[in-house]
């Protein structure tokens, strides 16, 4: 029979009460002989390691991975760099050790005072940053004098050093100091204020990748705080290296290219979507903001109108203008709008509602077919073509095509362009969609906007039969000793939803249009090369409303030229987009620019020999 | 209605010895936060001295009505207890690699801190319904070893391995108190031999690496193992009568981790010396024996328990800190009562010497 206690008057609970105060008597017994031990018996010895305690921890930075571009040429190093800092408690007297050491090395005085007012709070034996990345002659100056510089210290850390900059700065990025946000997040949990991360391009997406993981050092300091000896080491794991798809000498050509111009050029492998090369003019210094950038430097580059920083390549947005052609020839041959026969007289204007949609040749085309439509980029051609459309069908097979959407590729802040719906102008405009509006949308103007690495992926899609690559920038990531950790394997996005022979069509007409001798291409063409294209003129926003293109009646603003290419005619191997802002003419400013890519790559870096390609404006009749 | 008996059975004992902690906690805390700054950062400092204010508010709180209340209540201060637990799962906040916290507004709350109490309060509900002096049997164990489970699971998977360990140590000292049937208990002996090696296999590597290297100190000569070292250093060369307050090198020089919360005790050891070290580690002995001995007075099987409770809450943190940072146990990462930093820790020890004093001065209703 159960005994319950309902209460505790019985002696039942004081007897456990004592056995349970015995066990905690007997465990704090323990506790204080432990006390004992430490402070009276090893207390003496203690107490003498205390005082000569010059067992400090030391971090050892990680190098960060490299990055190399697909012919395993170094793009991204590391450097050493010496920074220069001092630990206050050692350093006495502060006041004369600092103007001695303004002295040697001839750095400002009046920096370091303020460096370290701000550290003030922090721990008198932990060294303060007094100046990064000093030069060789400081570091030499410091070395000589150390017995004068009591508490100095120079620490030797990796930095980053990127070869070709400003080559490729838009897609390799650059580094900066981690921010106070930054450093709340989980994937920087291993980070600590002061470090550098990723900011911006690849640095920025792989962060996780090429930062390795920081090691650390016991060492032996003696009284003015230098280590005297090293006692035990965690080694650094340094960070993975990563093999991009670029060609770093397509990409120079690329940039060499776009010299002096705003623009983009973006050369992609038809067969994998690698990008080969992703050039963004202008460029600007990476370097710059390793070794810390001026506040004038930064807000020069930030209010520069040409917009340095920006990767013109994938986050800025432009009308595809006629390069938007291709796409409207399929969708109307694929919904059988118009057939490889349908043919309409151009009169160099189409005459709509009360308005007059001019064609760019104005005094006509003539009869055109689907051939000569694309290869002369007739402009009636396709108005009619696009109002038997209509926008949302246009709309379906121009996302099909990857419009409209982020390609995905790894690279950060990619822009989306934009493609047009009847229902997208209702909800964002409040407007109902205007038939005539269709008109703008089929030479792709208007509402209509695209990246240039889109454009570039449209070409390589159209070059390669149809398959629809994600575009790739990362090749390979290895570990530092060269184990493959990453390869990365063609992805396919989608296929297009084109016949076999109307896509066939619509290359015959890319063809045309850069060797037939009416094409306006026609002056980029590459003997032997095989290259198809579509040249496009994009008036430049402020314009847009009107319609058709033509003559430039807003004097100072030129517009935007594209050209979208990929060669060889069949099996092609490499497929450009090239937009040159305010160029003017796709034909003449953009087409050479893709053409000398093409060659430059087709032809295995052969520097060119022949005579340089026309880049003066065309004549009128390459107008576009 | 008010009782004149409250006031006269008020314990001042025990508020005399919390204040005295909490004055030697706060001198350490002083001197963890200043030393060594050129110009010390007080803003910790005065952020404990409001967690007292607000845990005085607690205790009071706590004491203010009957405790019989807490028994009422508690299925519902549990439940509340999982529910913010697993609220912190999701929506706390994360703090090199763990989730323990919760935001309120500009505080941040750790509810495994406040789950120690609940389930002090819901254990001591269920052992007050069947304690017996035959013991318990293993059918009796299965509700109190759910209702430890769940929140110990939940404050596992934070991951805060030293407060879920706390937790299933006072439920331990509990169920011991309440004392288990013969049979019962050479089957949990049993059953926990062969579970070791199972545990070990689901700890975290980083736990696992903390175990091995508490038998082990050179195996993280950049971690744990130097801590220790450190902190033994610390603790010893305050020797007799310590190296003065504020002069503390170890903690000067920043030798000792977080030296304001887990290794605070090395502080006001290198400081005090024996001395002080001494004082603080016999303080709580006398604040153990004391909640003992109000458990001995109390006539009500639930407040036993309670008291029980609360006392155990203590003694394994006193135990366990002391124990680490003199280097007798592993970094396990527990606060010391009274003397660590941090709300959470200070609001719970006082609403547990807030349900102290609860039992204490109740005790004659049942004379």
């Amino acid at each position: 029979m159960t005994n319950y206690l309902d209460n505790v008057d019985s002696d039942w609970f004081s007897k456990r009460l004592s056995a349970a105060l015995t066990v905690v008597i007997a465990a704090f017994v323990v506790l204080i002989a432990r006390l004992l031990f430490l402070q009276v018996i090893e207390g003496g010895e203690l107490r003498r390691l205390s005082e000569i305690n010059s067992i400090r921890l030391r971090s050892v930075d990680a190098p960060r991975g490299l990055i190399y571009d697909i012919h395993n040429r170094l793009m991204a190093d590391n450097r050493p760099s010496y920074d220069l800092s001092i630990t206050v408690k050692d350093a006495h007297p502060l006041e004369q050790t600092i103007e001695k050491l303004s002295r040697y090395t001839g750095l400002d005085q009046a920096q370091f005072w303020e460096r370290l007012e701000k550290a003030k709070g922090t721990r008198a034996y932990k060294p303060v940053l007094l100046e990064p990345d000093i030069g060789r002659e400081a570091l030499a100056a410091i070395e000589v004098n150390r017995w004068d510089l009591p508490g100095i210290l120079v620490n030797v850390s990796p930095r980053r050093d990127y070869i070709f900059s400003p080559s490729s700065a838009h897609l390799l990025g650059y580094m900066g100091e981690i921010s106070v946000e930054e450093l709340k997040s989980k994937i920087y949990s291993d980070c600590k204020s002061g470090d550098f991360i990723g900011k911006y391009g690849i640095e920025r997406v792989r962060e996780d990748w090429l930062r390795g993981k920081r090691g650390g050092q016991q060492v032996e300091v003696n009284a003015t705080g230098q280590v005297v000896r090293v006692l035990n080491t965690v080694a650094a794991t340094p960070g993975h290296n990563i093999v991009l798809s670029i060609d770093q000498s397509l990409q120079l050509t690329a940039e060499q290219l776009l010299a002096d111009q705003a623009g983009a050029a973006v050369a992609v492998d038809p067969s994998s979507g690698q990008i080969l090369a992703m050039a963004s003019s202008p460029s600007f210094d990476q370097n710059a903001f390793i070794s810390g950038m001026s506040h004038d430097t930064w807000n020069a580059l930030i209010s520069d109108p040409l917009h340095p920083l920006e990767n013109k390549a994938i986050q800025a947005e432009y009308p595809p203008a006629s390069t938007y052609k291709i796409i409207v020839a399929a969708a109307g041959l694929e919904e059988g709008v118009i057939d490889e026969s349908t043919s309409f007289f151009c009169p160099g204007f189409l005459r709509f509602g009360n308005r007059t949609y001019r064609c760019w040749k104005k005094w006509g085309h003539g009869e055109v077919d689907v051939l000569k439509a694309l290869s002369e980029s007739c402009d009636v051609y396709f108005y009619k073509a696009g109002l038997e459309l209509g926008v949302d069908r246009l709309a379906w097979y121009a996302n099909a095509f990857g419009l409209g959407e982020p390609t995905g590729v790894d690279l950060d802040h990619e822009a989306g362009g934009l493609i047009p719906t009847a229902q997208w102008k209702k909800k964002r405009v409040g407007v109902s969609w205007q038939k005539g509006e269709t008109l703008s949308i089929a030479i792709g103007q208007g509402f209509n906007l695209a990246t240039p690495l889109q454009m570039a992926m449209v070409a390589a899609a159209v070059g390669n039969g149809g398959v629809r690559y994600r575009p790739m920038i990362v090749k390979t990531i290895r570990t530092a000793d060269g184990q493959t950790m990453y390869e990365s394997v063609p992805e396919v996005a989608g296929r297009l939803p084109i016949s076999e022979k109307n896509l066939w069509l619509v290359r015959e007409g890319l063809f045309n249009a850069v060797n037939d001798r009416h094409g306006t291409a026609w002056r980029s063409r590459l003997e032997g090369m095989g290259m198809s294209g579509k040249t496009g003129t994009a008036q430049v926003a402020g314009r847009r409303d009107d319609a058709a293109g033509g003559e430039n009646d807003w004097g100072e603003i030129k517009d935007h030229a594209w050209f979208v290419a990929y060669a060889p005619r069949d099996n092609p191997r490499i497929a450009v987009a090239v937009i040159v802002e305010h160029g003017e003419h796709g034909s003449s400013a953009a087409a050479p620019v893709a053409a000398e890519m093409i060659r430059f790559y087709l032809s295995g870096g052969q520097p060119k020999s022949d005579a340089p390609l026309a880049v003066a404006p065309a004549s009128s009749a390459e107008g576009d | 209605m008010f009782d004149r008996r409250l006031l006269q059975c008020f314990d001042w004992g025990l508020l005399a010895l919390t204040l005295s902690i909490a004055t030697a906690g706060l001198v350490a805390l002083y001197s963890a936060v200043s030393a060594g700054a050129v110009e010390p950062d007080l803003t910790l400092f005065r952020k404990q001295l409001i967690w007292y204010g607000v845990g005085f508010g607690a205790m009071i709180f706590c004491f203010l009505f009957d405790y019989k209340q807490f028994e009422r209540f508690a299925n519902f201060i549990y439940l509340a207890s999982v529910g913010s637990l697993t609220a912190v799962l999701f929506f706390g906040k994360y703090v090199s690699g763990s989730r323990r916290w919760l935001s309120l507004g500009p505080f941040t709350l750790q509810p495994s801190e406040m789950a120690k109490v609940a389930v002090i309060i819901v254990l001591a509900r269920f052992f007050a319904k069947l304690i017996n002096t035959d013991g318990l049997t293993l059918r009796d164990l299965m509700v109190p070893a759910l209702l430890t489970a769940v929140p110990f699971a939940l404050i596992v998977r934070q991951p805060d391995l030293g407060t879920a360990m706390v937790i299933a140590l006072i439920a331990g000292a509990m169920t011991l108190f309440a004392k288990i049937e013969r049979r019962a208990l050479s089957w949990l002996i049993a059953t926990f031999t062969l579970l070791v090696p199972l545990v070990w296999f689901f700890l975290r590597g980083y736990q696992k690496q903390r175990i091995l290297t508490f038998l082990n100190p050179d195996r993280d000569p950049l971690g744990a193992g130097y801590h220790i070292i450190q902190s033994k250093i610390a603790i010893g060369s305050g020797m007799l009568t310590g190296k003065g307050f504020l002069k503390g090198t170890q903690n000067a020089l920043s030798f000792l981790p977080e030296q304001h919360t887990d290794f605070i005790f090395s502080v006001l050891a290198e400081e005090w010396g024996l001395m002080g070290s001494l004082s603080v580690v016999i303080l709580f002995l006398i604040i153990i024996a004391w909640g003992l001995s109000i458990a001995g007075r109390c006539r009500d099987p639930f407040g036993t328990m309670l008291s029980v409770g609360v006392t155990a809450m203590i003694a394994w943190q006193v135990l366990i800190n002391i124990g680490m940072v003199m280097g007798l146990m592993p970094v396990v990462g527990v606060t010391l009562p009274f003397v660590s930093y941090g709300g959470s820790s200070i609001i719970t020890m006082m609403i547990g010497i807030g349900l102290l004093m609860n039992v204490s001065m109740r005790r004659f209703k049942f004379e």
